[in-house]
């Protein structure tokens, strides 16, 4: 690796780094103008600062919450929730799917179901989870899961479908049985789009568990929001839709680590 | 005969009707030769080879290895496919021995079989790189010794070189000749390039256009013991060429 770089290829490699530098700063730089002109239209008073909240009041706020304690215990609350919604959303809407795979005739069979299932918005089922589940975090689960299954389902099952059948054929000359063709050439070959339900499904996890959260909890950054508006602490509410973007980007973060992770365990770039 | 073919016919049933794909088609192979099918788009070359290969039952007549009906799929019939079809999130050695590995035999005897195909044909050197790493050429050996690692009796090629540019084609499908006649096995290709099937093989069978029948077959003589490339260059295969053409029949 030690070849002599060309001129040609240093300047652009330099090139490359500066408008790397650029891009970052620029991204800084514009979160920073938004806050500074919030804080600054606000103090002005522009814009009200009791409706609207403020920089620095949200400051105030977040700190008041970490010293309490409170701030871990409702990130905690809603973290927990979504990744168990999150991993059973995955896990189930997977082996749904190789279900569908295996039998051509369930798949049949089911398909009008799960397209309405799939129209249907899933938290006109929130009511009734709270009936069945009771008011705790079992039903806020169930909600966040009933949103990321379906699509979950829909997606690995259509990936599953369009497996090559020339690879198919190739592997049943060889011999392949159909559980053998399931996990060495069917998963395999749909590596990305698992990749890409996993990303949907972070997303999706948090939407369903800020939806359960609203609808009932004692504890999560759900709970806060809606606490907060209805007692008009706007500083809270703001404080805590900006937690909630910094927990859902670390969490999606986590999961194009997992990526990186998976192929280079696999040894391939797929 | 190593492989027999006898009143094979298959119909197709759909909802919106039957399709006749192959009407009573009979020949033979015999051990180590190789033998080349022809036919129009559509005639059901590619169905002829995939009852041979044990994918598809005929609805009339009889295919047979051995003298044993083909029912299945079977390690003794080795296929290869349209494009190389090497998986891409498996190293070329992961590839190779994918059928050993399916069969639950991927140890000693077969290990050390791909290990010697592997320095024999030069693949030796890339076992490690993934399929991506490789030109289309060096692919489609690759493709020929994950066949052959299961030692089969006979060789199925379903038009292996069409994705091939054409001057690739030509190298490819002479390398891989040499190969399969190196390793002495009996070889069936399925193909629509008229050259193709006239500079690799021992025999020509033309399929007509569908339901596909046995329309002749061409015994070439005068070729013998010609690489496929000084078979191109001969008046004998310029003859050959012409026969098939006129047999063919196609019309634009």
């Amino acid at each position: 690796m030690s070849e002599p770089i060309s001129e040609g290829r240093a300047l652009y490699l330099s090139g490359l780094r500066r408008e790397k530098r650029t891009v970052l700063f620029l991204r800084a730089a514009l979160l920073l103008m938004i806050f500074l002109m919030w804080e600054l239209a606000a103090d002005v008073g522009a814009i009200d600062s009791f409706i609207f909240s403020c920089p620095s009041r949200m400051w105030e706020t977040f700190l008041g919450l970490l010293s309490s304690g409170d701030l871990f215990i409702h990130v905690g609350t809603s973290v927990a929730e979504t990744t168990a919604g999150f991993l059973l959303g995955t896990a189930c809407g997977i082996t749904a799917a190789i279900i569908l795979w295996w039998s051509p005739r369930i798949s049949r069979v089911l398909d009008p179901y799960l397209v309405v299932l799939n129209s249907l918005p899933k938290t006109a089922l929130g009511p009734v989870f709270i009936v069945w589940m009771g008011a705790g975090a079992a039903s806020i689960i169930t909600m966040s899961l009933a949103i990321s299954l379906i699509v979950t389902i829909l997606d690995m099952y259509s990936g599953f479908m369009r497996t090559d059948p020339e690879k198919i054929r190739l592997m049943r000359t060889l011999g392949a049985s159909r559980g053998q063709i399931l996990l060495k050439l069917v998963l395999p070959s749909n590596f990305s789009s698992m990749i890409n339900a996993l990303k949907v499904n972070v997303g999706l996890s948090w939407v369903g568990v800020i939806m359960g959260e609203f609808l009932v909890s004692k504890a999560g950054l759900g709970y806060l929001i809606v606490y907060g508006s209805q007692v008009f602490k706007m500083d809270l509410v703001m404080t805590t839709v900006l937690i909630l973007a910094v927990c859902a980007a670390v969490m999606y973060r986590c999961i194009l680590w997992l990526e990186k992770a998976l192929k280079k365990y696999m040894g391939v770039t797929i | 005969m190593i492989v027999e073919l006898q009143g094979v016919s298959l119909t197709y049933q759909a909802p919106d009707g039957e399709v006749k794909a192959l009407d009573n088609v009979s020949f033979g192979v015999n051990e180590g030769e190789f033998v080349s099918i022809v036919g129009p788009s559509g005639c059901g070359k590619s169905t002829l080879l995939s009852i041979m290969a044990g994918l598809e039952k005929p609805t009339g007549g009889s295919a047979l290895l051995n003298g044993q009906p083909i029912s299945s799929p079977s390690p003794k019939i080795g296929y290869m496919p349209q494009k190389d079809q090497l998986f891409p999130w498996r190293t070329i050695w992961g590839n190779i021995t994918l059928g050993p590995e399916l069969q639950k035999i991927k140890s000693g005897p077969c290990i050390d079989h791909i290990n010697d195909l592997c320095r024999r044909y030069g693949i030796a050197d890339f076992i490690k790189k993934t399929p991506s790493q490789l030109s289309g050429g060096m692919r489609q050996r690759c493709a020929l010794i994950r066949t052959l690692a299961l030692s089969p009796d006979i060789l199925l090629l379903d038009e292996p070189f069409s994705a091939l540019d054409y001057q690739t084609r030509l190298a490819v499908s002479a390398d891989i000749y040499s190969i399969i006649r190196s390793e002495g096995k009996t070889a069936i290709l399925v193909t629509h390039d008229i050259s193709e099937s006239v500079s690799l093989s021992d025999r020509v069978v033309v399929l007509s256009r569908r339901p596909g029948r046995v329309k002749s077959i061409h015994s070439l003589q005068g070729l013998e013991n010609m690489s496929p490339m000084d078979r191109r260059n001969s008046d004998a295969f310029r003859q050959y060429f012409n026969d098939i053409w006129k047999e063919l029949d196609i019309n634009v």
